[in-house]
């Protein structure tokens, strides 16, 4: 194979028709310096992204805006609703971020020119880019929970995207329940962010209540037909600590409940089986990719919920030349942290070789690690290496390279408190010697 | 211009056909190091208890990573992690941990 790579892409771009012909991520003209790359969302996914991008390849300018004016970690946000943690801590400022990027700024996408490749922003401000990295994480679809109205969201928290109106809240909800109250949580169908979290969250409760209200409960009103992932481990740590299956039971677990109607004045609600009254009600209404994909035109399949993209690029299959990131992809990975962080590097990588004018990885290898916690000291993991086949087109779980823990442990919940303080320097840039006030 | 589209297409697809999955390049062994970050922390410099990987003999690190696949050195984290990578991969990231201090 003696095709130079410079020939090569020579004699193709004459045709102009690479990508119609090769299925290849699309190339890039070629550029002598200064590529520009603008990333929306500075979450795990783009925060990320941006981070390496510039390690790898420094002459890329790189914009990242970020609506939030700081970052709250989603994950150990279980901890702050279980007392264990307060919101500040899991806080982190965008400060070291700034310092990375070219241009970091805090403000709100309105829309998005995927002809010109400009990006406009609620303050006026406009971006031209030659790669768009979108990583908006979610958007929840709360007119899919009758009687979620906007009235009912001030007083019923979904707190799956951590803040202080959300997750603050929730807390200050949980610490005023009486004994022998009752909390009410609901589970959206999958796919939603972070599979593991609900259940999670439902031990963490109950760890709480043990502690404090012991004769209060959580009920687990489940839309799908059974525990999306680490069903045994969460059930032995159910039976163990919260006395499941027991009259006595912390956990009322309740499988393939969907909500008919939130009455969030009588804190009553309503499913195919029955009417359930809460002192807490929490309810994790279904999502889709982040309303920024739509302004793209990216989120299109799977009912126009999610973002298609090519795995060894992130590029999208519908909009070319912009990215999507974490939880709006349409893909085989959880939507998790890790995933986000991952494949923030993935996409940086793809696009240091796609701006040099050089071909991406075409087989890359990459992993997912979920934590969750059983009880304020012991946790237990899921982890898998994809792998992409080129002829697939798919990322698909190694044969071996994916699997659970075999029981909660100490050491496991020692290692979740390791991944956050790992997860969060290695997307933020937080400096070596950074001072966590975490408490696990 | 037929002739030119022919041969380029016989371009495109051997060299799509010959990029090999296999080939340790930079860019891959770069990003399969910066995979570990989310774990192990930033350039292999943990933060907490998960040991750091930057700078680890090389041979070292090879022996434990088959340890863990083949069960004799039990861990469930690495045990999983491990059983998804091949020997050349495990090769190319003991050797960049190694020169990654």
């Amino acid at each position: 194979m003696a095709i130079d790579r410079r020939d090569f892409l020579k004699a193709t771009a004459a045709l102009g028709t690479l990508g119609a012909l090769t299925g290849c991520a699309s190339l890039s003209t070629a550029r002598k310096a200064g590529p520009k790359v603008v990333i929306v969302g500075a979450g795990f996914g783009g925060a990320t992204c941006a981070r390496y991008l510039k390690a790898w390849d420094p002459n890329i300018d790189i914009t990242l805006i970020e609506a939030n004016r700081d970052f709250i970690s989603c994950p150990f946000s279980n901890t702050v609703l279980a007392g264990m943690n307060n919101l500040e801590s899991l806080t982190f400022s965008y400060d070291h971020l700034r310092n990375i990027v070219d241009s970091f700024v805090q403000d709100r996408v309105t829309a998005i020119d995927s002809v010109k490749r400009r990006v406009r922003t609620a303050s006026g401000l406009h971006f031209d880019y030659d790669r768009l990295v979108l990583a908006g994480g979610v958007e929840f679809l709360f007119d899919k929970v009758p009687g979620y109205t906007e009235a009912a969201q001030r007083t019923i928290k979904h707190a799956w995207k951590a803040s202080v109106e959300q997750t603050g809240v929730l807390r200050q909800q949980l610490a005023a329940i009486p004994d022998g109250g009752v909390f009410v949580m609901s589970i959206p169908k999958m796919p939603f962010r972070c599979p593991p979290a609900p259940y999670e969250r439902a031990c963490l409760v109950a760890n709480y209540f043990k502690n404090t209200k012991p004769r209060a409960k959580v009920i687990v009103l489940d839309s799908n037909p059974d525990i999306v992932v680490m069903k045994q481990l969460f059930l032995t740590a159910w039976k163990k600590h919260y006395g499941f299956e027991t009259a006595n039971s912390m956990i009322d677990y309740r499988p393939d409940n969907d909500i008919h109607q939130l009455d969030a004045k009588k804190m009553v609600v309503h499913t195919n089986f029955d009417d359930i009254s809460g002192d807490v009600i929490n309810i994790i209404p279904p999502m889709r990719a982040a309303a920024l994909t739509e302004l793209a035109g990216a989120r299109a399949s799977d009912n126009g919920h999610w973002c298609p993209i090519d795995y060894r690029t992130f590029e999208s299959t519908i909009v070319p030349n912009v990215h999507v990131l974490g939880d709006s992809a349409l893909s085989v990975f959880p939507k998790s942290g890790s995933v986000a962080n991952n494949t923030g590097k993935m996409c940086a990588a793809a696009l240091v070789e796609l701006l040099n004018n050089r071909w991406p990885d075409n087989a890359p290898v990459v992993t997912n690690t979920c934590y969750a916690a059983s009880t304020d000291h012991t946790a237990f993991n899921v982890a898998a290496v994809f792998r992409y086949d080129p002829v697939a087109k798919n990322m698909v779980a190694e044969l071996g390279g994916s699997g659970i823990s075999k029981q909660e442990s100490e050491l496991e919940f020692s290692y979740m408190e390791s991944w956050a303080k790992n997860v969060w320097a290695d997307s933020l840039g937080l400096p070596e010697g950074y001072r966590y006030t975490t408490k696990f | 211009m037929k002739l030119i589209a022919a041969l380029a297409l016989l371009l495109v697809s051997t060299f799509c056909a010959a990029a090999p999955e296999t080939l340790m390049t930079h860019s891959r062994v770069r990003f399969m190091a910066a995979n570990c970050a989310y774990c192990h922390g930033p350039d292999g410099k943990s933060r907490g208890s998960i040991p750091s990987l930057a700078g680890m003999d090389k041979d070292y690190f090879v022996s434990r990573m088959k340890a863990f696949r083949d069960g004799t050195r039990p861990n469930t984290i690495m045990s999983t992690h491990a059983s998804g990578y091949t020997n050349a991969e495990f090769a190319a990231l003991g050797a960049w941990f190694a020169t990654h201090k």
